[in-house]
């Protein structure tokens, strides 16, 4: 998030696409009720009408897949009205030209047909968001999990760009981090292509800085995204892999590739708090400690790192898994000797600008949200303030509405689209473990129109089975008005009704991010 | 009795809403929302509330398995981290580091995520990091 979370509850206007907030990010949904008791206009956009539709101001539901299209063509309504920030633009940014030019191309007319969203309602938006004396976007994997995700996101912040509604407070583009530590993950370098810090592998200075911090020649080539990973494995490029705190055979699109990819490695670790699909497959299973045994610190979706501390003793031989680690750095020939995770915070902070003033002693309390380059910074609240950007301005992209990889057919007929209920969490390794929210929601199901159920002949609670063009599972029909007709979602917590078996592996150019928010299914009643 | 109340954050959403996990004699029994915490100002969601459920579940992994005759057995620490080294280290020889990759967390800590990168950087030799971050 560029703002904090807590600054979402003095926004004026807070446009809210893509997240499921109430069910995925509840304490941050808190604050967009609260915003709208201060009196701010909520408005979502999602293609479910999803719980915080029934109290936004306006709601909206686009084609699944549209989202580059309906930015456009709220930002064509913007420049069209003069309601943009002129001088915002001019000072702090470039490429609005070129911006401008395409965006012409998405007048009210073609942007309802592409999205669905009425001419009065695309209005409403442009009007509310630009006037805003602070205006927040919000945005989840609904707007980054397509094969366009990258252009989604940059459409967002040319919006955000184009308004000024950045680099002040309660404005910004607002990811919500779908994981408790996928900020911290990132943070440390738990990419391809980047040192802790997002400093670069393929820079030679920075290579050199770490191959002198770590004692060891370095390589200069980026590796490889999850799916390379996997095609390597199924082409033999890669041989081993190493899994710590993951379920791919879950988390990743088209299950049966994933199994296939895993079933070829030489050498399988997992390292895990619970026995998964992806630890069945494995050659060696290394049992490590929880959050709630270990000392540490996690970084949330607003940049603040907060402590945390040892609960109880680990469960029986289990490990943090730094220790483990250690372990098997130091019988493979590289030594390591780190006392506590607070010594490793040491290390980070001398060799990551963003944490350099970060320390466990500092962390007591509520936390510090990052940048925090020296012991006396207090931190930063939120980026890009005064409108100055990282590389310098702000770069607009001018970005053309482009299809998902998958669109109905005759043989593949409804839309498929997946995500979270609120009593789970991801696969499911730890909420179908905790037995009030096993009790709560216990079976996985399939949420469909009325008007599908009547065609299909299928009651509440029926079975149904879903097909696509990667595999087919049974699941219990939820029969709701929250989907359109003509469009399926299946919650992907759960393994015996598994959300993955059918979605589409096509990944954004870019980032590799694939496709889960958009496939074509087909739905008979099961025999 | 020994009740201890300790400060944790949520390993679920990205909110980072922090907790006190309560402990009688070394046993989880509850969780009780911060009231300072400037993330859940004294609230918590329904998976917080239940957060400590599930670490001391009787299907937690206690103990490193090993696949033997196609059956995962219960082995030694010694005996796993020399295998998992060994096989890392063979492979390293036999294809290069790149043959090698790794999958860091976000379920982890950031301590616990920058030495397995190090490891994978300057021990093994390979950038052949990435996480479930897009997932």
């Amino acid at each position: 998030m560029t703002n904090s979370i807590e600054e979402l509850a003095g926004a004026d206007t807070i446009f809210v696409i893509g997240s499921n907030t109430t069910a995925a990010h509840p304490l941050v949904a808190d604050r967009l009720y609260r915003a709208k008791k201060n009196g701010a206009t909520i408005i979502v956009a999602d293609p479910r009408k999803i719980q915080l539709a029934l109290t936004a101001d306006l709601y909206v539901s686009q084609a699944l897949g549209s989202d580059a299209a309906l930015i456009n063509g709220i930002a064509h309504i913007i420049i069209k009205e003069g309601w943009q920030n002129q001088q915002f633009i001019d000072d702090n940014t470039e490429g609005y030209e070129q911006f401008k030019a395409l965006v012409e191309g998405y007048t009210p007319e073609r942007t309802t047909e592409l999205t669905g969203v009425s001419k009065e309602d695309l209005y409403f938006i442009a009007e509310k968001y630009a006037k805003a004396p602070a205006g927040s976007i919000v945005y989840c994997m609904g707007i980054t999990q397509h094969t366009s995700g990258v252009d989604n996101v940059k459409s967002l912040a040319n919006l955000a760009m184009l308004t000024g509604q950045i680099g002040r407070e309660s404005t910004g583009v607002n990811p919500l981090r779908g994981q408790n530590n996928v900020q911290g993950a990132c943070d440390m370098g738990g990419l391809p292509d980047v040192y802790p810090g997002y400093q670069k592998v393929d820079v030679p200075e920075i290579q050199a800085k770490f191959a002198k911090a770590w004692g060891a020649e370095l390589s200069p080539k980026a590796g490889l995204k999850i799916p390379d990973m996997l095609t390597g494995l199924n082409d033999g490029s890669v041989k081993a892999l190493f899994v710590v705190g993951e379920n791919p055979m879950m988390s990743d699109p088209d299950q049966h590739h994933v199994e296939q990819a895993l079933k070829k490695a030489e050498l399988l670790v997992v390292q895990d708090i619970f026995d998964h699909q992806t630890a069945q497959l494995a050659h060696v299973v290394l049992p490590g400690a929880s959050y709630a045994e270990k000392d540490g610190t996690f970084s949330n979706t607003e940049r603040r790192v907060q402590r945390l501390h040892k609960a109880v003793e680990p469960v029986g031989n289990s490990k943090a898994d730094w220790e483990i680690t250690q372990e098997i750095s130091n019988r493979f020939g590289y030594p390591m000797n780190y006392a506590s995770p607070a010594e490793i915070m040491e290390e980070i902070a001398t060799v990551t600008p963003q944490y350099g003033g970060i320390s466990f002693a500092r962390l007591e309390g509520e936390g510090l949200l990052w940048p925090c380059p020296n012991q006396d910074h207090p931190g930063t609240k939120f980026l890009h303030a005064g409108g100055k950007f990282a590389r310098g301005k702000g770069l607009f992209h001018a970005i053309e509405w482009r299809a998902p990889a998958e669109v109905v057919d005759e043989e593949y007929p409804l839309w498929l689209t997946t995500g979270r209920a609120h009593v789970h969490y991801h696969t499911g390794t730890m909420t179908r473990n905790s037995p009030s929210l096993h009790a709560l929601m216990p079976e996985g199901f399939a949420e469909i129109n009325p008007v599908e159920a009547e065609r299909l002949g299928v009651g509440e609670g029926e079975m149904l089975q879903l097909t696509t063009r990667r595999g087919t599972i049974q699941a219990k029909a939820m029969i709701t008005e929250r989907v359109r007709p003509g469009m399926v979602f299946v919650p992907f917590h759960f393994m015996e009704a598994c959300a993955n078996v059918l979605t589409n592996p096509a990944s954004d150019p870019v980032c590799k991010i694939p496709e889960f928010k958009v496939c074509a299914v087909k739905l008979d009643k099961a025999a | 009795m020994d009740y201890k109340s300790t400060l944790s954050v949520c390993p679920y959403c990205g909110c980072g809403c922090s907790f006190y996990l309560e402990t009688i004699d070394g046993k989880l029994v509850g969780t009780k929302p911060s009231a300072t915490s400037p993330v859940n100002n004294g609230k918590l969601c329904v998976k917080g509330w239940k957060v400590h459920e599930f670490v001391q579940s009787p299907r937690r992994l206690t103990n490193p398995l090993l696949r033997k005759n196609g059956e995962l057995v219960e082995v030694s620490w010694d005996e796993a981290l020399d295998y998992v080294a060994a096989g890392l280290k063979q492979i390293k020889a036999d294809h290069g580091p790149d043959s090698i990759a790794f999958l860091a967390s976000a379920k982890i800590t950031n301590e616990d995520n920058y030495v397995l990168q190090k490891f994978a950087r300057a021990g093994v030799g390979t950038n052949n990091v990435d996480h479930c971050a897009r997932l």
